[in-house]
């Protein structure tokens, strides 16, 4: 039932072009604005400007794919009847959920391809070794689940389907902001405001995504000097757990309390 | 057992009581009409049954199993017609029906389910396109998909034409012919009277009557309105046994060919039942 879930669910997101333009091609869209506006510049280590925006927008490709993609689809299944309508049937909710994360995966995959093969193509960033492909692995996973559950967690506060997609990006382009997606150096932020940034995941995830797509020696460019892989996991497997908790304490499936 | 029993049901909404205190049998194989003007508590104690809404208070038993906690297999076995759902727009009705059938166990073919509802010609559209009254058929063939021993009908023909209704209701004795509980809405007296075995109306949260379409409110027992001329002269008279006063009129010459003898209809029961001279 969850994957007979989760194609219904990819073709219907086909099928809406807005959504496919709006989180799909967005954050491809800033990519290439960002790396062509700043590409002439370099790092000391004489990395383009615009790898390192390749690498910190996967960041934001996910949080466009599976954040928010999860609390506004949520918010929107809550109000057209789709749960109503399931919650009548003999499908379970994990079922159900398990179909929405088959397209967030199957979304974030594509985004992936989309903003690394933009890098590659465009702006002839070089793809990482096999090593480096297995860090994107589990950093990929956790920075996909952790993003669909905290979406699905706050798609409990959002009131109306229409507003879910405007309220969700607020903390998505302000956490961005703070955790230097946009910005290059890091380093340039206050450092009152990296520390507030790191307390969220996102931060966490553009590092992660950083030392996969860039060579080793961009980690003096880190607020730590270092690519803290450990930490990474850590910060996202507890944001994972949180997410988890609050999905479990929050989830219904009608509007009724 | 009965497939449908509640004792005593009672829900409210901030503080308002909006069913209060109902007590429901329905047998097996029944249709059962709830009637009532609009927010009498038809959908929620409908929803209530469904296991969509938590009851406040009393005992309810659907099926044999506590709405509220039952699971996928008794789910299983019920059929629910939403009545304001727009799910799915972006689907076709032959994808929509074959992946809600898809999660019953036995259900029926979902080409003979989008027959049954007359959308054969619109399977393959996008249910964005169709119309309310199509939109309407075809979440009726999503509640009958899974062959459901008993169906949830919300105010089911709302937006139909006349056309469709009767078609609908045709549909519906079919499924009562094989055998289906259904549990019916709606604020169409006609179409209760035309469908259920059994109804009750519904006011203010608690229920007013309960009969048969030919019974309902006493309606059997109602005093009868005899009217004749008699040498061109109207006359009228009310009695509760017709009979004795029709056999002396056949007696006597009066002119018979304006005779009617009438009862209150069940509009006028039903009008009466609600409050609506209020």
């Amino acid at each position: 039932m969850g994957i007979s879930r989760g194609h219904v669910e990819l073709l219907q997101f086909l099928r809406d072009r807005t959504a496919v333009i709006f989180t799909f091609a967005f954050p491809a869209m800033l990519l290439l604005l960002f790396g062509t506006i700043f590409g002439d510049q370099y790092t000391d280590a004489g990395v383009s400007a615009s790898h390192v925006f390749s690498a910190s927008m996967i960041a934001y490709g996910i949080l466009s794919t599976a954040f928010v993609t999860m609390g506004a689809g949520l918010a929107t299944d809550r109000e057209d009847g789709t749960l109503k309508r399931l919650h009548g049937t003999p499908i379970t909710a994990t079922s159900y959920v398990l179909g929405k994360l088959i397209l967030v995966f199957a979304l974030s995959v594509g985004e992936v391809i989309l903003l690394v093969g933009a890098g590659a193509l465009v702006f002839d960033m070089s793809l990482p070794d096999l090593s480096h492909w297995m860090t994107f692995a589990w950093l990929f996973l956790l920075s996909v689940t952790t993003c669909s559950l905290l979406g699905m967690a706050v798609s409990g506060i959002v009131k109306h389907a229409r507003t879910a997609g405007a309220i969700l990006n607020v903390p998505v382009v302000a956490l961005q902001f703070i955790s230097g997606v946009f910005i290059y150096p890091v380093t340039q932020l206050p450092s009152w405001l990296i520390q507030v940034a790191s307390f969220f995941p996102v931060k966490w995830m553009a590092q992660g995504f950083r030392y996969v797509f860039l060579p080793d020696v961009m980690k003096d460019q880190e607020p730590a000097g270092q690519w803290e892989l450990g930490r990474i996991a850590l910060v996202l497997g507890a944001w994972c757990v949180i997410g988890l908790v609050a999905c479990l304490m929050t989830f219904r499936w009608s509007r009724d309390k | 057992m009965n497939a449908i029993d509640v004792r005593g049901l009672r829900k409210s909404y901030r503080g308002t009581e909006v069913v209060r205190g109902i007590d429901l049998e329905v047998a097996r194989g029944e249709v059962f009409a709830l009637l009532g003007p609009n927010g009498a508590g038809k959908t929620t104690t409908t929803e209530i049954l469904e296991g969509h809404r938590r009851r406040d208070g009393g005992d309810a038993s659907v099926l044999g199993a506590d709405p509220a906690t039952a699971g996928p297999q008794w789910r299983a076995r019920i059929g629910i017609v939403l009545q304001d759902a727009d799910d799915a727009a972006d689907l076709t009705v032959a994808e929509m029906v074959r992946h809600i059938a898809g999660f019953y166990p036995d259900p029926r073919p979902a080409a003979e389910v989008i027959e049954l509802v007359g959308l054969t010609a619109k399977s393959k559209s996008r249910i964005r396109s169709l119309s309310g009254g199509q939109r309407r058929r075809l979440d009726v063939a999503l509640g009958i998909v899974g062959r459901p021993e008993l169906l949830f009908l919300d105010e089911p023909t709302t937006g139909f034409d006349p056309q469709a209704r009767r078609q609908f209701w045709d549909l519906i004795r079919e499924l009562a012919a094989e055998g289906t509980t259904i549990l019916l809405t709606t604020h169409y007296l006609e179409e209760a009277a035309v469908l259920a075995d059994r109804l009750a109306v519904l006011a203010d949260g608690r229920i007013v009557a309960e009969g048969t379409p030919a019974t309902l409110g006493g309606r059997a027992a109602e005093a009868a309105k005899v009217s004749w001329r008699d040498n061109g002269v109207l006359r009228t008279e009310q009695v509760d046994d017709p009979t004795e006063l029709l056999r002396k009129l056949v007696a006597t010459d009066a002119d018979l060919r304006s005779l009617t003898v009438t009862r209150p209809t069940l509009e006028d029961i039903y009008l009466e039942l609600i409050g609506g001279d209020k």
